[in-house]
C-alpha cells in the first residue's frame, strides 16, 4: 500500500538526473498544456554551471554574444557580488527563442529543477509565445541565428579593422541603445539571411563603383528666399522621415561618415535593443505569469501525489522568498518586486473570477464571478503589457494588501507629499500612478532627431521633449552627445523643450 | 520529452575575453591604483591579489539619463503604515528614497573587484617594460637532478638496462641463427642413443658421424655467437637536469642613521619591493631579512626597518658582516639563492668603505646571486654626480667591486620616477647570471 503510494512520486531524493528531469518535465507538461491551456514553443533545457551562469549574465542572457569590454565590466561586477554573497545566482535563465532555451543550474536540487522547469519552460515560454509585444516586435525563430551572425560578423570586423576601431563604434552605439528602439511604430522585420547577404553585396558593389566625379557637378544657384528655405526644410524632413525617435536607425541610414561595416554594427546593436524592449515592458506580467504557472503546477503535482511533502515544502520556501515584498522603509527595499506584484495580480484575477466580493463586482463587472479564470488570464497575458495590465486589473483589495501609497515629489518643495493611500478616494490615483511608472516609453528621456541640413552645415539637431521637468544628467548628456557626433561625423546640437509649455529649457551642442 | 543538453562540459571562461578587454580599457587607472598599493603595502604583500575600485574613467558608459534632482516625480510605495493624504515627508538626500534601481547605480560607484596576482604583476611590470628575456635571466640553476633520458651504449654497470639489453640480444640471436639450447640437446640425445646401441651397422655409424659433426658445428656456432654480446648492452641514460632552487632569501640592507629621511626611506622601500616582486616570480619561497645599521647593525622586522629611527654614526661594514653571519647561520649558499639589496645615502665613516669592498670581494659576492646597491641622493646632486664616478667614498669603493663582479650592480636614484628606469638598467645590464661554483 505504502509502496504503491510512493511509486507515484516523480523523484525521491534531492539529487537529479536526466531521467527524473524528464519524468518531471512530462508530468508538468501534462498539467500545463491540458489543465492550464498553455501554448508553448518546443523546449530545450540546458544544464549549466555557476560560472556559465555568470557568463550568461554578463552577456545580457544571450547564449551567443559578441565581445565587448562592457560585458567584461558587467561580469566583474556580477562576480564580485556573487562571491561576496550579496545575491545568489538565478536558478534559471530563459531565452525568448524557438526552441525556447532554458538554462538550469547544476547546483539545483531536483525539487528546484521541477519548480524552475514549470516556471521558465512553461510560464515564461508561454508568455513569450503569446504576448502581443513579443509576437509583433521580436522574432523568436530568427534571434539565435541572428546572434550567431552578429558575433561572427563583429569578430570578422575586428580582424579586418582592428579591435579598437570596432570598439569605438560599439561604444557609441551602446550609448544610444535606449534611443535605438522603435517605440511607436513597428520595426522592420529581421530580413532573411539571403536578403541581408544581398544588401551587403550591393553596398560592396556601390563602394567599388563609387565615382568621385559626381561630387564635382556644379550646384544649382543659391536661393535665399525665406519661404523657399522653409519649404526646403519641410521637404528634407519629409525625405529623411523626420522627426525620428530611433537615433541608431537614423544614424545607420543617414550618417555621412560611416562605412558599410560600421552601419552594420549599429544595426546589430539596434536589433538587440529592440529584441529586449518588450521584455522591459512586461517585467511584472512575465514574472507574474511564470510564478503563477509554477505555483499552480507544483500544487497540482502535489495534489496528484507526484511530489513528496518534503519537496513541496522546499519549493514553497523558495517560492515565498521569491515573492517577498519588503515595505518601503525596510532596508531590503529596492523598488516593488515584480515577482510579488505580478504573482499577486494573477492570483487576484483568479480570486475575482471565482470568489468575488461586492467591491470586485463593482470594479470588474466583466470578469467577477465568471469562474473563467484560465481564459481571463490567458487573454490578459496575450494582450497586455505591464502598464495596461496594471491599469486594468490592479484591484482595491490588492492595493490594500500591499498598502500602496502615492508620494509626489515636486522639484521645488522641501517635502514629498503623500497624495493618495489605500482608501476609496485613493485607489484610482494609486493605480494610475503605478501603471504609469511601468510605462517605459513615458519614463525614458524622449530624444528625437528633428532636423538636419545635409547640404548646409550638416548639423544634426536633436530635441529632448522634457516631461514633468525631468532634465538630463548634464555630464552624461554631453558625453553621449559626443558619441552621437562620433557616429554622425558633424556637429550635433540638443535642445530641451518642455513638452507641456513648449518653452526651451536648455540648449547644448558639441563644439 | 524535451531536448536536454548538458552544457557543463562546454569550455569555461566564455567572458574571459571580455574581462581582458575591460582591464585593457581601465589600464591607466588600474596602474595608478597598483602604484598606490606598492607605496603603502608591506613588501611581501604587494603582489597579492589586489582589490581595486571599479575604474570610472575610460570605462564609463554614458547614456541619456534623467538627472536625479530635477523635475516632478511620483512614487508608488508599498507598506504604508500611518500616512494619510496630505502628510509630508522630508526629502533625504535626493529623491524621496524611492525609484527602482537606485541601488545599483550607487553600488557600481564604490564597488571593488579583485585583480589576480598575474594581472597585478602585469600591470606593475608593464611600467618597467622588461623584455621577457631579462626576466628569464633571473632563473638561474644551482642544483642538478638526474633525469631519465633514453638509453646509451656506454655507462656504468649499475645503470645497465637489463630488459633493453636482453631484447637486443634476442633479436641478434634470431638474426644470426644462433642454435638454440633445445636443438643442441635434441642432437646430443640422439647421439647418446646411437652410442648406447651395442652394435652399429654402417649406415648408423655414418649417421652418428654426421650427427657428431653437426653437433660440433652447432657448438662452434654457439661459441661464435655469444648469448649476450657487448653490442647488445644498453645503459639507462641520465641527464643532469638543472633544478632551479626554489628557495631564495632576500637581504635588505639600509642605513637608518639620521641622514636617511622619510624621502630616502620611501625610495628605498620601493626599490626593495621591486626586487621582491622579481624574486617572487621565480621562487616558491622567499625569506626576507632586514638589516639596518647605523654604527652597528642588527636584524629587525619590517616595520622597525622602515618606520623607526635610530641615531648614531654610520659604519656600513657592520651590516655586511651581519649579513655574512646570518648567511652562515641560517642560509647555506648551497640551499638558498641569496639576493641582497642595499640602500644608503652614501655616508660612511672614513676608511670603512674600503673594508666594505674587501668583505664583498672576499666572501660575500661569492655567496650572493645578485647584489644591488642603490645610492639615494638629493635631487640637486643629480646634476653634480649624474653619471660620473665621483661621489662618496662608499660609491668609489663599490665601483671597484662593480668592475670585478658581473652580478654586482650599483646605481643612484633621486626621485621615485628614477626607480623604474634604474631598476630596468640594473637587470638589463647582466645578460646572464653566473652559476656559483
Amino acid at each position: 500500500m505504502a509502496k504503491s503510494a510512493t511509486s507515484q512520486l516523480l523523484f525521491h531524493s534531492s539529487d537529479w538526473n536526466f531521467k527524473t528531469l524528464s519524468r518531471a518535465y512530462d508530468a508538468i507538461e501534462t498539467i500545463a498544456l491540458d489543465e492550464l491551456g498553455l501554448n508553448v514553443y518546443p523546449n530545450q533545457l540546458e544544464i549549466i554551471s555557476a560560472e556559465q551562469m555568470l557568463d550568461a549574465y554578463s552577456s545580457v542572457g544571450m547564449p551567443l554574444m559578441y565581445q565587448h569590454w562592457s560585458f567584461g565590466k558587467r561580469f566583474v561586477f556580477e562576480e564580485h557580488h556573487y562571491r561576496k554573497g550579496h545575491h545568489g545566482l538565478a536558478y534559471e535563465l530563459v531565452i525568448n527563442s524557438n526552441p525556447c532555451i532554458t538554462y538550469l543550474m547544476e547546483g539545483n536540487t531536483m525539487a528546484m529543477q521541477t519548480l524552475v522547469t514549470a516556471h521558465a519552460s512553461f510560464g515564461h515560454n508561454h508568455f513569450f509565445k503569446n504576448n502581443y509585444l513579443f509576437r509583433q516586435w521580436t522574432d523568436a525563430n530568427a534571434i539565435l541565428s541572428y546572434m550567431e551572425f552578429s558575433k561572427k560578423y563583429i569578430a570578422k570586423c575586428e580582424e579586418r579593422h582592428g579591435t579598437s576601431a570596432v570598439e569605438a563604434i560599439l561604444d557609441s552605439a551602446h550609448a544610444l541603445m535606449e534611443q535605438g528602439v522603435f517605440r511607436s511604430r513597428r520595426p522592420p522585420r529581421l530580413s532573411s539571411k539571403k536578403e541581408q547577404e544581398r544588401a551587403r553585396e550591393r553596398l560592396e558593389y556601390e563602394e567599388q563603383t563609387y565615382s568621385d566625379l559626381w561630387r564635382t557637378l556644379p550646384r544649382s544657384a543659391e536661393r535665399p528666399n525665406p519661404e523657399e528655405a522653409e519649404r526646403e526644410a519641410m521637404e528634407r524632413k519629409k525625405v529623411l522621415n523626420l522627426p525620428e525617435e530611433n537615433l541608431l536607425y537614423f544614424l545607420e541610414k543617414n550618417s555621412l561618415i560611416l562605412e558599410p561595416w560600421q552601419r552594420e554594427l549599429l544595426r546589430i546593436v539596434r536589433v538587440i535593443a529592440q529584441y529586449f524592449y518588450p521584455q522591459r515592458q512586461t517585467k511584472v506580467m512575465n514574472e507574474g505569469c511564470a510564478t503563477f504557472v509554477h505555483y499552480t503546477i507544483i500544487n497540482r503535482l502535489f495534489d496528484q501525489g507526484k511530489i513528496s511533502e518534503g519537496a513541496i515544502l522546499e519549493m514553497l520556501h523558495s517560492h515565498s522568498s521569491v515573492v517577498f515584498q519588503p515595505t518601503f522603509d525596510d532596508p531590503r527595499y529596492s523598488g516593488i518586486n515584480p515577482y510579488a506584484l505580478g504573482f499577486a495580480l494573477m492570483q487576484e484575477i483568479e480570486r475575482i473570477c471565482n470568489n468575488p466580493t461586492s467591491e470586485d463586482r463593482d470594479w470588474f463587472p466583466h470578469i467577477a464571478g465568471s469562474g473563467q479564470w484560465r481564459e481571463t488570464l490567458l487573454d490578459a497575458w496575450a494582450n497586455h503589457r505591464d502598464e495596461s495590465f496594471i491599469l486594468q486589473y490592479l484591484s482595491p483589495a490588492l492595493i490594500r494588501k500591499f498598502r500602496l501609497f502615492l508620494l509626489t515629489d515636486q522639484r521645488n518643495e522641501k517635502y514629498c507629499e503623500v497624495a493618495a493611500i489605500h482608501n476609496e478616494r485613493g485607489y484610482r490615483a494609486v493605480r494610475a500612478a503605478l501603471a504609469k511608472s511601468y510605462d517605459i516609453g513615458a519614463n525614458q528621456p524622449d530624444v528625437q532627431v528633428v532636423d538636419v541640413d545635409l547640404l548646409g552645415d550638416r548639423q544634426l539637431r536633436l530635441r529632448h521633449n522634457i516631461k514633468n521637468g525631468i532634465l538630463l544628467d548634464e555630464k552624461e548628456r554631453d558625453a553621449t552627445l559626443q558619441h552621437v557626433r562620433h557616429l554622425w561625423g558633424y556637429d550635433v546640437s540638443l535642445v530641451g523643450v518642455d513638452a507641456e509649455t513648449g518653452k526651451v529649457r536648455y540648449e547644448c551642442a558639441t563644439a | 520529452m524535451p531536448n536536454f543538453i548538458d552544457r557543463r562540459l562546454n569550455p569555461k571562461d566564455k567572458s574571459l575575453g571580455n574581462r581582458r578587454r575591460f582591464l585593457k580599457r581601465a589600464r591607466e587607472e588600474l596602474k595608478r591604483t597598483i602604484k598606490e598599493h606598492v607605496k603603502t603595502d608591506r613588501i611581501a604583500d604587494v603582489d597579492a591579489g589586489h582589490k581595486v575600485p571599479m575604474p570610472v574613467g575610460g570605462s564609463n558608459e554614458p547614456t541619456f539619463r534623467p538627472a536625479r534632482d530635477s523635475g516632478d516625480r511620483e512614487y508608488v510605495l508599498p507598506g504604508n503604515r500611518e500616512y494619510i493624504p496630505g502628510d509630508r515627508i522630508e526629502k533625504q538626500g535626493g529623491g524621496g528614497g524611492a525609484g527602482s534601481g537606485a541601488g545599483t547605480g550607487k553600488d557600481e560607484d564604490d564597488f571593488q573587484f579583485l585583480l589576480s596576482r598575474e594581472e597585478v604583476l602585469d600591470l606593475f611590470f608593464e611600467d618597467l617594460e622588461l623584455p621577457d628575456m631579462i626576466k628569464l635571466s633571473l632563473k638561474e640553476a644551482v642544483a642538478f637532478k638526474p633525469r631519465r633520458a633514453g638509453f646509451a651504449t656506454s655507462g656504468s654497470p649499475t645503470n645497465i638496462n637489463v630488459g633493453r639489453t636482453m631484447r637486443n640480444s634476442y633479436g641478434r640471436r634470431i638474426a644470426l641463427h644462433r642454435p638454440g639450447r633445445k636443438a643442441v640437446e635434441a642432437l646430443a640425445e640422439e647421439i647418446a642413443q646411437l652410442e648406447a646401441e651395442v652394435s652399429l651397422d654402417a649406415s648408423k655409424r655414418q649417421r652418428l658421424q654426421a650427427l657428431r659433426e653437426e653437433l660440433d658445428g652447432l657448438e662452434r656456432r654457439r661459441r661464435r655467437i655469444p648469448y649476450v654480446d657487448p653490442v647488445d648492452i644498453r645503459f639507462n641514460r641520465f641527464e643532469r637536469q638543472p633544478l632551479p632552487n626554489a628557495n631564495a632569501v632576500m637581504f635588505c640592507l639600509m642605513d637608518v642613521s639620521s641622514s636617511m629621511g622619510e624621502r630616502e626611506k620611501d625610495l628605498a622601500k620601493r626599490f626593495f619591493v621591486l626586487l621582491h616582486l622579481f624574486l617572487k616570480r621565480r621562487y616558491d619561497r622567499i625569506d626576507m631579512v632586514f638589516i639596518r645599521h647605523t654604527d652597528e647593525a642588527g636584524e629587525v622586522d619590517e616595520d622597525t626597518f622602515f618606520y623607526s629611527t635610530q641615531s648614531g654614526g654610520t659604519v656600513v661594514s657592520t651590516a655586511l658582516e651581519e649579513m655574512l653571519n646570518i648567511i652562515r647561520e641560517r642560509y647555506p649558499a648551497k640551499e638558498w639563492n641569496i639576493y641582497a639589496a642595499q640602500a644608503s645615502d652614501g655616508d660612511n665613516i672614513p676608511r670603512d668603505s674600503e673594508r666594505c669592498a674587501a668583505i664583498l670581494n672576499g666572501a660575500l659576492m661569492r655567496l650572493c646571486q645578485y647584489y644591488a646597491y642603490v645610492e639615494i641622493i638629493d635631487e640637486r646632486e643629480t646634476e653634480i654626480f649624474g653619471s660620473t664616478d665621483n661621489g662618496t667614498s662608499l660609491w668609489r669603493a663599490y665601483r671597484t667591486v662593480d668592475d670585478k663582479w658581473p652580478n654586482f650592480q650599483m646605481t643612484r636614484i633621486a626621485r621615485p620616477s628614477d626607480i623604474y628606469p634604474v631598476f630596468r638598467k640594473l637587470f638589463a645590464r647582466q645578460p646572464t647570471m653566473q652559476f656559483r661554483s
